[in-house]
Order: C-alpha cells, then sequence, then structure tokens
C-alpha cells in the first residue's frame, strides 16, 4: 500500500503540470472573450515536441546539453519530496526548508547558465535579468517557509501539515502575513505577472523565456516540462503549508481519495488565481520588481514577529 | 469585476466556428516536394509557427495578427506562435523576399529543426505579387528556400489563413495514412 | 612518533625550506624543486600530525622558557581547535604546493625563486604558529612572521606598479591591527599579570568590566583587520589579486581564518564569561560584511578582486557561527552555542577549500590568458575543459548549493540563527532575523555573481584574440584543484558524520566540557538536530540524483523517439552576424543589481564624445562611457581619516621650526619640567 501511495506522490506533479498549464491558459483564454486552446493541449505540446529533431549551436558546451536534464531531475525530486496529499510520509532526508529553497536553485544556476552558453545577446541579458529577480527573492521566500516552520516547531516540511490546523488560530495574521509573502516570492519563481510574461514575444520582455530561446527538440520538451513542474510545487507548496485541509493522515483509501481531491482543489484554485492576476494586472517595469520581493521580505518578518508577540 | 470571472462560465460565443465543410472545400496551393514524415500527423494536434516576415509591406503580417484575436482564435486549435525558429515547426514567410532578406530568412530556415512546413502567404511570398521582377526582390520565397504550401491572396484574410492552415495539416496527415 | 617530535618535525621541515630555498637563487628549477619539495612534506606531516591529534583527543602543551626574556616562552598550546585549523593549513598549503610546482614556472627567468620559496615556507610557518602559540609575545612574534612574509610574497610581481601599491596598503592595515593586537594583550596582561594564555584563562575574572569590553574592542578591531570584515577590509581586494594565485589561494583561505581562530580563542576561550552585546556585535558586523561583500563581488570585473570581495562575504558567514556561539554562551545555552561554533568552524573548513580551489582555477586562466579582466574572457570552456569543471564545482560549492560542501555549513548556520530567533528575547530575536535575513540574500546574490563569473568566463564565444590561444593546465595543477574539488563533493556528502566528528572539537573548550551530542548522523535519517527541529541528508540526495537523472536520460535519449538527429547549427542571431561584443559582458550582467542598490554602491556613469569637428556637434567620432563604483568606506571613513591625520600633523610640523635654539629652549623646558616632577 505504501508503494503505491509513494508511487502516485513522485508521478503526481510531472502528470499533472502540463495539465495546470492549460488550465491557466484556458481560463486567460476565457477572460479574453476566446475559447483558446483546450485544457490537454500542453500534453500535445510536449509529445510534439519530444518526437522533432534537435539543432545545438556550434557555440554551445557540454553545459548547454546537459542543464535540461538537471534542471528536470531536480523538479522531480523536489517535487516528490514536499508533502502532497498525505502527512504520513515522512521525508528526513530531502523534506528540509533549506534544501527545498537551494535545491531549486540549482535548477536556477544551470538555466542561467545554459542561457549565457550560446552567446546570444538575449541569452545573457535573460539570465542577468533571471538571477536578479532570484537572488532577491530568496530572503522573501527563506523567511515566508520559516514563518510555518517556527509556529509548527520543526523546518521538515513533510512533518508541518501533519499538525492539527485549528490549534494554530492564535497565529492566523502570522499565517496570513507569511501566506501574501509566499504568494508575491512564488510570482516570482514560476516566472509569472508582474515579473515576467510567459506567453511574450518580444525579447525585451523575457527573462525565462530567453534563456530557452535557443533550445528546440526534446531539451526544450524538458524544460518547458520542469517550468510546469515548478508552478505546481510552489502550488503545492503554499497549499500544503498555509491551508492543509483535507490531507489524509492515515493510510486508508477513503482519506487517499479526500486528500487527493483536495490537492487538486487547491492546485485549481492557484492556478485560477494566477490567471485572475494575469488577466488584470499588466507586467510591470523590471525595476519596480524589487520593490516587490523586498515588501515580501519586510512582510515575512512582521509575521514571525507577530508569533512571539502576541 | 464580477462580469470578468462570469466570462469563465458564459463566453459571449462570437468566435467565428470552422466547419470540417469548409475546410473540405478549400483547395491549397502547393509549391514543392514534401518529405515523408511520420510525426507531421502530430501537427494536428499542436503546431508553433514562426512568423519571417521577408521585406514585406505588413499587410499580411496584420491579418496574421488577426489571427490570434477573440474572433478568429487560432489557439483553439493547438496553433500558437512562437519567437525563435528553433521553437517552430511552420515558417510562414510573408514579403518577395528582398535581397536584404534572403540571407536572414536562409539563416531562419537552417535554424529550424526537422521536420518543418514552410508556408509562402500571400501573393508577394508566392512568386514576387505585385512586386514581381523588381530589382529589389528574389522573387517569392521559393527562390531562397525549400518551400511546401503557399497561401494566396493579397493579402489573405485571417478565415482563409485558417482554412488552408487546417486542409495544410489535414492533407499531411493523410498522406501519411497511405 | 609523539606528538612534540611530530610538531617539530613540521616546523623544522617548513624551516628547512625556507631557509634552503635561499641558497639556490641562482637556479630557477633547484629552488622550485627544494621548497615544492619541503612546502608538501611539511604540509603532509601537518595532516598527519593534526589528524593524529584530533583522534587521540590530548593537548600538546609545550614551553620553554628563554634566558634574559622573562616575558616571552616559546610555548605551545595544541588543543583541538588549533589542530583542526593546523589540518586545514596544512591541506590547502598541500594543494597550493602542488599546485604551485608548475605554476611557478612562469616566474622562471623573470623573478627570484630562492626568495619565493623563503617566503612562501615562512609564511605558512608562520600561520602554524600562530594558531598553536600559547604566549602572547610568541603570537606576536608568529604574527609578524605571518604578515611580513605574505607582504613580500604580495609584491613579489613587482614589476607591476600596482602589486606594490597594494602591498604598501595591506602592510599599513595589518601594521595597524597589530597595534590595536598589542593593545589588547597588554590590557590583559595588566589585570592577570602574565602573558602567558592558559594564565590569563585561569585569572580571567581578575579583568575588570570596562578593561574587558576594551580588550573586546581592540581584538575585534586587531583580528578583524587580518580577517578583512567590513569596514576594515580595504587592504583585501587589492592585496589577494596581487600575489601568485597559489599564494593568494592560501592568504584567502587559510590567513584570513587565523583572524577567526584567535577571535574564538580570545572571546570563547580566555576571557569568558562575555557579556551578551559582544555576540550581538560579531553577528551584526558578520551580517554587514556578507551583504556588502557580495555586493562589492558583482561590482567587479577582474577576476581575482571577485573572488577577494567573496572571502569578505564569507567571513562575514563565519563570524554569524562566531556571534551566535558567543550569544549563546553568554546566556547559558551552550547546546545552541556549540552548534554555532560547530557551524562556523565547518564553514571555515569549506570556505578554506572551495575558496582555494577558486584561486587556483583563476589563477590557471590568467596564466594562460595574461590578463585578470574578465571582459577578455569566454569561451575558455572549450580550450580548458578540466579547469572549466573544478571552477564550475568552486561555485557550486560557494553558491551553497548541494550536494557541495559549502550547502551544508550554511545549513547549519541556519540552524543556529533559526534556533536563536526562536528561543531569544525581542533584541536578540531581532538582530537574529536580520542576521538570517542577510545570510539569504548573501546566498542569492552570490549566485549570481558566480553565474557571472563562471559564465563570461568559460561559456559562448572568446572576446579577445589572446584567449583563442589559451591552453590546459598542466597535470600537477589540475591535481592540486581536482583533489580539491573531489574534498568538496566529499565534505558535503559525508558532512553530517563530519558534523557530528567537530563536535568534540568544540567540546575542547572549556565553556563546552561535558555537552551531551547535539546532532546525530545516522543513515536512517542524515544529519539530525537533537531537538529534531530539522534533518538533511547530503549522501541521500546525491545517490537520489544521480539514479533518477540517469533515468530520466535513459527514457528520453533511448526510449522516445529513438531515431532523434542533432544538427550542430548556429546560434540563432536573427539574420545579422554575431561577433563576440554581442555577448553579455561583466559589467552588464551585473548592472541591474548595482542599479537596485545604488544607495550602497553609489554608480556612476561619465561619458567622453569625441567629435569629428569640434564646431558640429552632430558627427561624434567616438564615444567612451566609464561606468564606476564609489568605494563609500574609502570615501567615508578613510579618506576623511587621511585627511585629519594630515591636517594634525601639519599642525604640529610647526614645531619643527629648523631654528637650533628654539630646539634648546625646548629641552631646557623639558629638563626643568621633569625636575619639577621628581622633586
Amino acid at each position: 500500500m505504501k508503494f503505491f501511495i509513494l508511487l502516485i506522490q513522485i508521478l503526481f506533479v510531472p502528470a499533472i503540470s502540463p495539465l495546470c498549464l492549460g488550465i491557466i491558459k484556458k481560463l486567460k483564454a476565457k477572460f479574453q472573450n476566446r475559447q483558446g486552446a483546450s485544457i490537454f493541449q500542453p500534453y500535445n505540446d510536449l509529445r510534439k515536441l519530444f518526437n522533432k529533431d534537435e539543432i545545438i549551436s556550434k557555440d554551445a558546451s557540454w553545459i548547454f546539453k546537459i542543464a535540461p536534464y538537471i534542471i528536470f531531475t531536480i523538479t522531480l525530486i523536489i517535487g516528490a519530496s514536499i508533502p502532497q496529499f498525505t502527512s504520513f510520509l515522512i521525508n528526513n532526508y530531502t523534506g528540509d526548508l533549506l534544501f527545498t529553497i537551494y535545491a531549486l536553485a540549482i535548477g536556477t544556476f544551470f538555466l542561467a547558465l545554459a542561457g549565457m552558453d550560446i552567446g546570444s545577446a538575449f541569452g545573457g541579458f535573460g539570465s542577468s535579468r533571471e538571477m536578479t529577480v532570484s537572488a532577491l527573492a530568496e530572503g522573501g521566500f527563506v523567511f515566508s517557509l520559516l514563518t510555518v516552520a517556527l509556529i509548527n516547531g520543526t523546518s521538515n516540511l513533510t512533518k508541518i501539515p501533519a499538525a492539527d490546523i485549528l490549534s494554530h488560530k492564535q497565529f492566523l495574521l502570522s499565517l496570513a502575513l507569511a501566506f501574501v509573502g509566499f504568494v508575491l516570492v512564488m510570482l516570482a519563481e514560476t516566472c509569472r505577472f508582474p515579473y515576467d510574461n510567459p506567453a511574450t514575444h518580444l525579447e525585451l520582455t523575457m527573462i525565462h523565456e530567453a534563456m530557452i530561446l535557443e533550445y528546440s527538440g526534446k531539451k526544450l520538451a524538458l524544460l518547458e516540462w520542469a517550468s510546469a513542474n515548478k508552478l505546481v510545487i510552489f502550488a503545492i507548496l503554499g497549499a500544503n503549508l498555509f491551508f492543509p485541509f483535507g490531507i489524509a493522515q492515515t493510510a486508508t483509501l477513503g482519506a487517499l481519495a479526500i486528500g487527493i481531491v483536495a490537492l487538486l482543489l487547491k492546485i485549481l484554485f492557484f492556478c485560477f488565481m494566477i490567471a485572475f492576476i494575469e488577466s488584470t494586472i499588466a507586467k510591470y517595469r523590471f525595476f519596480r520588481l524589487p520593490g516587490f520581493l523586498m515588501l515580501s521580505f519586510i512582510l515575512n518578518i512582521v509575521a514571525i514577529g507577530l508569533i512571539y508577540l502576541i | 469585476m464580477l462580469n470578468l470571472l462570469l466570462k469563465i462560465f458564459k463566453t459571449p460565443n462570437n468566435v467565428i466556428s470552422i466547419s470540417g465543410d469548409d475546410t473540405a472545400k478549400t483547395e491549397i496551393l502547393v509549391l514543392g516536394e514534401q518529405l515523408q514524415d511520420r510525426i507531421k500527423k502530430l501537427f494536428g494536434a499542436s503546431l508553433a509557427i514562426r512568423q519571417v516576415s521577408a521585406g514585406s509591406d505588413n499587410s499580411t503580417e496584420q491579418e496574421l495578427v488577426a489571427l490570434g484575436n477573440a474572433y478568429y482564435d487560432v489557439e483553439r486549435f493547438g496553433i500558437h506562435f512562437v519567437a525563435s525558429p528553433k521553437h517552430a515547426d511552420m515558417l510562414m514567410v510573408t514579403g518577395p523576399i528582398t535581397h536584404n532578406m534572403a540571407e536572414a530568412l536562409r539563416r531562419a530556415y537552417d535554424n529550424t529543426p526537422d521536420p518543418k512546413i514552410i508556408v509562402a502567404v500571400g501573393d508577394d511570398a508566392i512568386d514576387g505579387g505585385i512586386f514581381k521582377n523588381s530589382y529589389a526582390v528574389e522573387g517569392g520565397v521559393g527562390a531562397v528556400i525549400p518551400v511546401h504550401y503557399g497561401i494566396p491572396g493579397n493579402p489573405p484574410s485571417p478565415i482563409t489563413i485558417i482554412k488552408h492552415l487546417l486542409k495544410i495539416l489535414e492533407t499531411e496527415a493523410d498522406k501519411l495514412k497511405k | 612518533m609523539t606528538p612534540e617530535i611530530g610538531f617539530a618535525s613540521l616546523i623544522s621541515l617548513f624551516i628547512v625550506g625556507a631557509i634552503g630555498s635561499l641558497f639556490f637563487r641562482n637556479n630557477d628549477k633547484l629552488a622550485n624543486r627544494w621548497q615544492s619539495f619541503f612546502a608538501i612534506t611539511g604540509s603532509l606531516t601537518g595532516i598527519f600530525f593534526s589528524i593524529s591529534q584530533l583522534i587521540s583527543g590530548k593537548i600538546l602543551a609545550f614551553a620553554f622558557a628563554i634566558p634574559g626574556f622573562p616575558l616571552l616562552s616559546l610555548s605551545l598550546y595544541i588543543d583541538a581547535i588549533s589542530a583542526f585549523f593546523i589540518f586545514i593549513i596544512s591541506l590547502i598549503a598541500l594543494m597550493c604546493s602542488i599546485y604551485g610546482i608548475d605554476y611557478i614556472k612562469h616566474y622562471y627567468g623573470k623573478y627570484d625563486l630562492g626568495a619565493l620559496g623563503f617566503f612562501f615556507n615562512a609564511f605558512i610557518v608562520g600561520i602554524i604558529l600562530v594558531v598553536s602559540a600559547s604566549n602572547a609575545i610568541f603570537f606576536l612574534i608568529a604574527w609578524e612572521t605571518m604578515s611580513f612574509a605574505s607582504y613580500f610574497l604580495v609584491i613579489y610581481d613587482h614589476h607591476d606598479k600596482e602589486n606594490v601599491k597594494a602591498g604598501f596598503l595591506y602592510l599599513i592595515m595589518t601594521q595597524v591591527g597589530t597595534v590595536f593586537i598589542m593593545g589588547a594583550f597588554l590590557l590583559m596582561y595588566k589585570y592577570t599579570g602574565s602573558f602567558d594564555f592558559r594564565t590569563i584563562q585561569a585569572n580571567a575574572g581578575l579583568i575588570p568590566v570596562l578593561a574587558k569590553n576594551l580588550i573586546f574592542v581592540f581584538a575585534l578591531t586587531g583580528f578583524g583587520i587580518k580577517a578583512g570584515i567590513i569596514p576594515l577590509h580595504i587592504w583585501l581586494p587589492a592585496a589577494h589579486p596581487a600575489a601568485p594565485s597559489h599564494v593568494s589561494a592560501i592568504m584567502s583561505g587559510v590567513m584570513i581564518k587565523s583572524g577567526i581562530f584567535m577571535m574564538i580563542r580570545v572571546f570563547l576561550d580566555l576571557i569568558q564569561p562575555a557579556p551578551t552585546w559582544w555576540g550581538l556585535t560579531i553577528i551584526t558586523i558578520g551580517a554587514i560584511s556578507s551583504l556588502l561583500g557580495v555586493l562589492y563581488a558583482l561590482t567587479e570585473h577582474d577576476i581575482k578582486r571577485l573572488l577577494a570581495y567573496h572571502s569578505i562575504e564569507n567571513i562575514g558567514i563565519i563570524l554569524l557561527g562566531v556571534g551566535s556561539a558567543l550569544t549563546f554562551s553568554s546566556l547559558n545555552m551552550p547546546g545552541l552555542a556549540l552548534i554555532s561554533l560547530v557551524a562556523a568552524l565547518f564553514h571555515t573548513l569549506n570556505h578554506a577549500t572551495f575558496k582555494s580551489l577558486l584561486f587556483l582555477s583563476a589563477g590557471s586562466v590568467i596564466n594562460q590568458t595574461h590578463t585578470r579582466n574578465m571582459e577578455e574572457f569566454g569561451g575558455l570552456i572549450k580550450f580548458m575543459p578540466q579547469t572549466a569543471l573544478f571552477f564550475l564545482i568552486g561555485s557550486m560549492a560557494i553558491s551553497a548549493l548541494p550536494p557541495f560542501n559549502g550547502f551544508f555549513s550554511e545549513w547549519l548556520t541556519y540552524q543556529a540563527l533559526f534556533q536563536g530567533i526562536a528561543v531569544l528575547s525581542p533584541i536578540g530575536k531581532g538582530i537574529f532575523m536580520l542576521a538570517a535575513g542577510s545570510l539569504a540574500f548573501t546566498g542569492g546574490l552570490a549566485l549570481a555573481c558566480f553565474v557571472k563569473a563562471f559564465g563570461v568566463t568559460f561559456l559562448a564565444r572568446p572576446r579577445s584574440e589572446e584567449v583563442e590561444h589559451a591552453k590546459e593546465s598542466s597535470f600537477l595543477m589540475r591535481l592540486g584543484m581536482g583533489t580539491l574539488a573531489t574534498l568538496s563533493l566529499l565534505f558535503g556528502i559525508f558532512s553530517g558524520y563530519l558534523i557530528t566528528a567537530m563536535e568534540n572539537i568544540g567540546k575542547s573548550l572549556a565553556v563546552f566540557k561535558n555537552m551531551p551530542a547535539i546532532t546525530e548522523a545516522s543513515t536512517g535519517q542524515g544529519l539530525v538536530l537533537k531537538n529534531n527541529f530539522s534533518s538533511v541528508s547530503g549522501f541521500a540526495f546525491f545517490v537520489l540524483f544521480l539514479i533518477v537523472m540517469a533515468l530520466v536520460y535513459y527514457v528520453t535519449k533511448h526510449l522516445i523517439y529513438k531515431e532523434q538527429k542533432i544538427v550542430t547549427g548556429t546560434t540563432w542571431d536573427c539574420g545579422c552576424d554575431l561577433g563576440p561584443r554581442m555577448e553579455i559582458t561583466a559589467t552588464g550582467f551585473s548592472r541591474s543589481i548595482i542599479l537596485i542598490f545604488k544607495k550602497i554602491l553609489q554608480p556612476s556613469i561619465e561619458h567622453e564624445i569625441e567629435y569629428v569637428t569640434t564646431d558640429n556637434p552632430y558627427t561624434p567620432k567616438s564615444k567612451t562611457v566609464i561606468l564606476g563604483i564609489n568605494d563609500i568606506h574609502y570615501s567615508y571613513i578613510y579618506q576623511p581619516l587621511q585627511a585629519i591625520i594630515k591636517k594634525s600633523s601639519s599642525y604640529v610640523k610647526k614645531i619643527q621650526s629648523g631654528n637650533v635654539n628654539t630646539y634648546i629652549a625646548y629641552i631646557f623646558i623639558a629638563l626643568v619640567v621633569t625636575l619639577f616632577l621628581a622633586l
């Protein structure tokens, strides 16, 4: 039984991520009075990309060739290490808060290097912008997860959803502030509005897209999939650490079914929130973005302060 | 704000529908030899188009831009536009290929991974159109890179473009079945 | 082989290497072989000696009073922490000596290799004696040996006038530091009556509070100058690049740690118990140093200056550990203090490893390209693939990416800070929170800086002609670098066992004796903190990563669309030719971050335009844009200080009138005053 649960846990993130992308695009299309592609379109896109040939620039080195595998592997490992629909799968090896953050940074590191490896102007400044946003987002990221960790007395992320949610009534304000901080960082790290426009064709406005302009075929498929995985990882973290309702506490079939459905609903909520944000505001100018990230950091510091003042 | 949220459930149906009859009746313009490739049928489910403007007067570009709006909505067929030729399956070339853009078009062709479909959109791209025999143009896409299909019109309306596109994809899929 | 004989042979090997090199000054090859042989054997002896000391757990105490000098005695006291530092020194010296054998070949015929050997070996002896000395005067002799030997090494390449200026700045700063250290020891002597460290520790209770605080300030300043804390760091970015690369590696990896060692020795060992504000001050200094260090590193496009600023950043991180250890021990929380100290010690070891690795690789690159300017590098991964791999490993380690060692020591530092946030008073919480925030931002900015350093140096196309003639480094240089890279990986993967072993080192300090174990490394759970706050396992991640990546690679390459063809084409250039100037530059890469932090970094732009004809401003011939950074420490602290000293000196100069009669009058007045006071 536990083996099957583990299997679902490992395959959940890569299986669901293209669907989430499809749902976001469909919602955005609806907001724009269009019909848009079907919600399973990203699966078709990935399948087609896996079956295409590749062209690799002669300026590229082995880092360009190996980066998609490293990035995708990291998202697989982190996706399996975070608490998903159960609270009893405790991961003492890779479930730590800081470990999650810095392992995701490995992905950012290699993506930025791959962007610089090809020697085009777009890749270079894409890497520069990505590293600027990512460097400033670290503070908010660490502290938003730290707030939850300090409230629960453990920084092992898989142990946090097990606590009885209602016992943290007095920390609601802290959790709310930390959640806002977390959402600001999530939008930065997953390259969504107002930090980056995933649907743009203008290189001047690209951050994430600029780094993958030179990829084609299977490597491009892996990178797009990894980006979708990262979105789902953040959605799951936000869902389970701040709203762990419905999570399966026991290994019975009923509890697991409720757990999976609850998780899917929460991810759906995040998709809806992202689609709504992307349909109502514009992408902000690059030098306004550090303001958001500092805001996230300060909100989280206030949240931690509130834990101990109450 | 509430209207915005309600749109999720009830989009006003202003999208122009393309029925099966329309595509069946469309005659596509075949310009060159196509390579048999088993996976071109996958393009029916997902097609990435990169548009190259080679000395065009922008009339065709405006029609291509209109493809993405709320009336024609080409995304519902799984077709989307991409920024880099390396991401593309199909190159849509417009304009009569001026001498200055010939090299750039060749590089765009070389940078598109196989399998690919090259479509010349508009009369100018097919054989030079109103600029035919001018000193400044090569005279159609076929003079520079191997081209597979053409969409006639000066410029072709979005409806024409969509119908031709869908027919092209169907033809490719049918060829493989044989 | 008793420990005394081991230590004596350790010191004598280096001394023989030093003095012997002087005899071979006329024969470059022989001088090279002599100094390298003795440096390598000395380092190997050092490694064996320190490991045997750590395993046996015994303390080596040795005192030899010198007749005629009552205050000076050659006394040594090598406890576990000293042995640990000797291990670090020997390890890095070994790798740098192996690297140096081939590296210094490019000084043949240009400079005096005998002198290089003398100062190099003297330098290492100085550092080893600094961490083993137990008498303040003997310590100062060793300290000055270390400083002067490194001064001569910094100005070794004296054909470049910049190096001589850098050496001079270094000399002044280190002497100022020595003055402060002497002040601290003199104060300690006044109240405890001895220069011997053990006596001082036993009599620490005799020192009144005001004197203790003064000792703290003096020692912090003096050792801080050596360690390179902000704002006392201005010598570091000038001196480290000037020295030969294998010496820069030792200076950056080991010498500045001697400042840290003495801070631990004085604050946690000699003058306990300490008030809480000491620890909080050190944490604040650490936080500021790490943030400013990494920000200044981002502004640099000289690769060795960039690495030097990163040393400042990492010293800041180590100081976070030392500061929290002091804070916790002053509040009677020895368990948490022990974790903080172990974090600081582990980061010392890790930083020594990956910083020397980075300096050695940078040295190889500079050797081949004959310039330190990153803007002229590019594409070196194709010409020097193994050096590039080692630099990549160093970059991943310093940016705290798992599974390399940097992540685990920063993880442990974070744990210490998190515990502080949880249990301290509100002021302590606030300071620890800001420290943790600075650590988080430092990690992110360091990652950005090393993407820049590695990407601009090794990736894409060469930006200058010179670079295209680069060749891979020789075998011995690669051996030194490769061993350090492997050690980075191993220290990270086996960090659990290392940390639990290091707890015993920390416990050798009197404040921590008889503490129960705080951390536990087991295969079942990885490295676990005993209060169950967190756990992590480098080994599990490493194995998991390799397995999953192999799986992904196999499935993607061989199961899905096996017949895929991969064609080598060109970069998509939008139809224009891509030249070397179209790639991102180091300056351009970090310009966004510099503009975001412009209040601190104060960037400036200057335009110089040259016109074709002077009366027509519409046809420029050439335009030069100069981007600069204003070093606020220099403009707001050192320049005013310089101006004050100059001004007051010019006032005092008025006494020297040159008139002999005035001087006789001075002597007369002085005589009268003295007689008056004496009678």
